[in-house]
């Protein structure tokens, strides 16, 4: 499926994936699979940004992908400051772009 | 408030290494990680680990983790995952965040092995989405099955660049440039080399001026720099990458030991602030001992080592086995560390310069600049000769602490010799049988299998191969040289998997025999 999972590795061989699950990004399905990261998911379709900040407007993604560093926090089910890089997939999650602490655009805030 | 006789804080190498030796000895052990697996980052390590037999050599750090979680399941040590130790109190007190709840533990004595944090550098455009730590690659790669990019700069030519460079591209993404503002490759030259080989170029006094991109990384400027680190204008070299990863160094999480009062020092050949501790991982709070990267930077391998020593201390601290005990026990243990902590890249040259090998022989200097040995450079060192029929050529040319090689030979052609730090030697009058092993076995890569006249006009080379897709035999492409330059037609004639040599393939190529010592590398066309 999408290029960027790696299918066969010469030394892990195949990777083991849970189950193929839809959830949601920024109101639109999109599929992972179950327990992987949310980044993860996010980024083997290529979505690289998963917040704006607060007070620059910046775009934020994965850094360290070990829950240290919060750049890729988003708003999962409706909470924010998700930290989606150690979050667990899970089938229909409402994961949303974050602008500063909201899941809403900054002209709409 | 529930007590336990040991509490770790760490659940990587050195961590649960600590628990098995303190659980053997009857202690009563709890281990505490943050994160969701056990391991630390033994999991993202798939290459084949340095050192000798007794420090698990040749085996893939992966293997490694899954062995040493084995043990302390066998030995009934408790870890308990998603547990961010928040704070350590006097009377060995250890706050715990697990869930949503605050639990509060009291633990006879303590080992702190929370090791590492990654640094970072900052340049224009460094926080964009693209822009990620080593570690991140590794972990999104090997955990996670996840390309981290498609072209990739690596800034960092350390162990950890070198090494996550290769993953990189062994998980199929093209590492476009190696980068680094130091004026030599930081970590092992075998590392090094077999980056090179593939076609990677080095830029040694070279860092990033600027990240590129609206909203993500579309591409990179990198610039030399003078001895000062300042750029040199004029020297800028565009990138076309949608990924820069940064690998410049690791530094102690000491926080937990610096808030219970422990007395602290700053130790730039340690990696920052450390505690001040004893051989043995002892602090200066009596029973709270440390053990891995937290007391100063090495690597996974010494960090398990101490980990054992920390968990038999703290066993002797609480009474479970006699003071006088204590010596022979550790005693193997030091020789082991000791055995890690020798040759150039050993803590204490950390920094040097160093000109010349333990034997004498000066350095490679285009390894230290550009990655590879010259064609000229390589015939000085001693694993290098030239014979009649298939012999191993070992292209290892720095004295580090590794010796599988000498092993894997059955018919005894390899010679290190007790020192285990010497570079490997082919032993005069032997007799090769082709068989492999060395190929194989060699952590660094560094071991090829020559003939350097099949008869016909042609050679052989036989070289470690560990991407996909394995090319068949009759596959025509080209032979690189170390340099990763094409250098001649190549042809595979043979390729060999078996379980022996754990995933390394060993893909021989036809070269014109001019080329026998300078092809390193195939490249299917």
């Amino acid at each position: 499926m999408e290029e960027s999972r790696i299918e066969n590795h010469p030394i892990l061989g195949e990777m083991e994936k849970g189950e193929k699950v839809a959830f949601l990004f920024d109101g639109k399905e999109v599929y992972g699979y179950e327990g992987e990261p949310i980044a993860a998911a996010l980024k083997a379709q290529g979505l690289m940004v998963h917040r704006y900040t607060k007070k620059e407007h910046k775009p934020r993604g994965i850094f360290c992908a070990i829950g240290r560093c919060t750049d890729c926090v988003m708003v999962v089910d409706g909470v924010p400051n998700v930290r989606t890089c150690i979050t667990p997939l899970k089938a229909g999650m409402d994961v949303k772009t974050q602008y500063g602490v909201s899941d809403k655009p900054f002209e709409e805030q | 408030m529930k007590r336990y006789d040991l509490i770790i804080v760490g659940a990587g190498p050195s961590g649960l290494s600590a628990a098995v030796e303190a659980a053997k000895r009857g202690l009563k052990v709890v281990v505490f990680d943050e994160n969701e697996k056990p391991g630390g980052q033994l999991f993202k390590q798939i290459h084949k680990f340095f050192g000798s037999k007794e420090h698990r050599a040749k085996v893939r750090g992966f293997v490694i983790g899954q062995q040493l979680l084995e043990e302390a399941d066998k030995e009934g040590v408790e870890v308990v995952l998603n547990a961010t130790v928040i704070g350590l109190y006097q009377d060995h007190e250890v706050v715990v965040k697990l869930g949503d709840e605050v639990v509060h533990f009291k633990g006879d004595a303590i080992v702190i092995a929370t090791g590492a944090a990654e640094n970072m550098v900052t340049f224009e455009g460094w926080t964009l989405p693209g822009v990620i730590g080593a570690g991140a690659a590794q972990t999104m790669m090997n955990l996670h099955g996840i390309k981290p990019g498609k072209k990739i700069l690596m800034l960092g030519s350390g162990n950890v660049g070198l090494v996550v460079s290769f993953q990189l591209m062994q998980c199929g993404c093209d590492v476009v440039a190696l980068v680094d503002a130091a004026p030599r490759v930081g970590g092992y030259g075998v590392h090094a080399a077999k980056v090179a080989r593939t076609g990677v170029p080095f830029y040694l006094s070279h860092t990033i001026v600027k990240a590129e991109g609206e909203t993500e990384v579309t591409g990179v400027t990198i610039a030399e720099v003078d001895d000062r680190f300042q750029f040199i204008p004029g020297t800028e070299k565009h990138f076309d990458v949608d990924t820069i990863c940064l690998a410049v160094g690791l530094s102690p999480m000491s926080q937990l030991l610096k808030m219970a009062g422990a007395k602290m020092e700053d130790n730039p050949r340690k990696g920052g602030q450390v505690p001040v501790c004893d051989e043995y991982g002892r602090t200066s709070l009596p029973g709270v001992f440390v053990a891995g990267d937290v007391s100063g930077i090495e690597e996974a391998s010494s960090a398990m080592i101490e980990g054992r020593m920390a968990g038999i201390v703290a066993a002797e601290y609480l009474g479970y086995m006699e003071e006088t005990d204590l010596d022979h026990q550790l005693k193997e243990l030091d020789d082991a560390l000791d055995g890690l902590r020798q040759g150039m890249f050993a803590p204490k040259n950390r920094g040097k310069a160093i000109e010349t090998t333990e034997e004498g022989i000066e350095i490679s200097k285009n390894l230290l600049k550009h990655g590879f040995v010259s064609d000229e450079e390589i015939e000085r060192f001693p694993g290098v000769t030239h014979r009649v029929g298939v012999h191993p050529v070992m292209e290892c040319t720095q004295n580090i602490p590794c010796n599988p090689c000498q092993d894997a030979c059955k018919k005894g052609c390899i010679s290190i010799g007790s020192n285990i730090t010497s570079l490997p030697i082919v032993v005069e009058g032997s007799e090769c049988i082709n068989c492999g092993m060395c190929v194989a076995s060699c952590s660094g890569q560094a071991i090829f299998l020559v003939d350097e006249d099949l008869g016909d006009g042609f050679a052989s080379v036989t070289l470690p191969y560990e991407f996909l897709p394995l090319p068949e035999i009759g596959t025509k492409g080209k032979g690189l040289g170390r340099d990763g330059k094409v250098v001649c037609e190549a042809e595979v004639i043979q390729v060999r998997d078996v379980k022996a040599f754990d995933k390394t393939s060993l893909l021989t190529i036809k070269v014109p025999k001019e080329y026998a010592m300078k092809a390193r590398f195939f490249q299917a066309v």
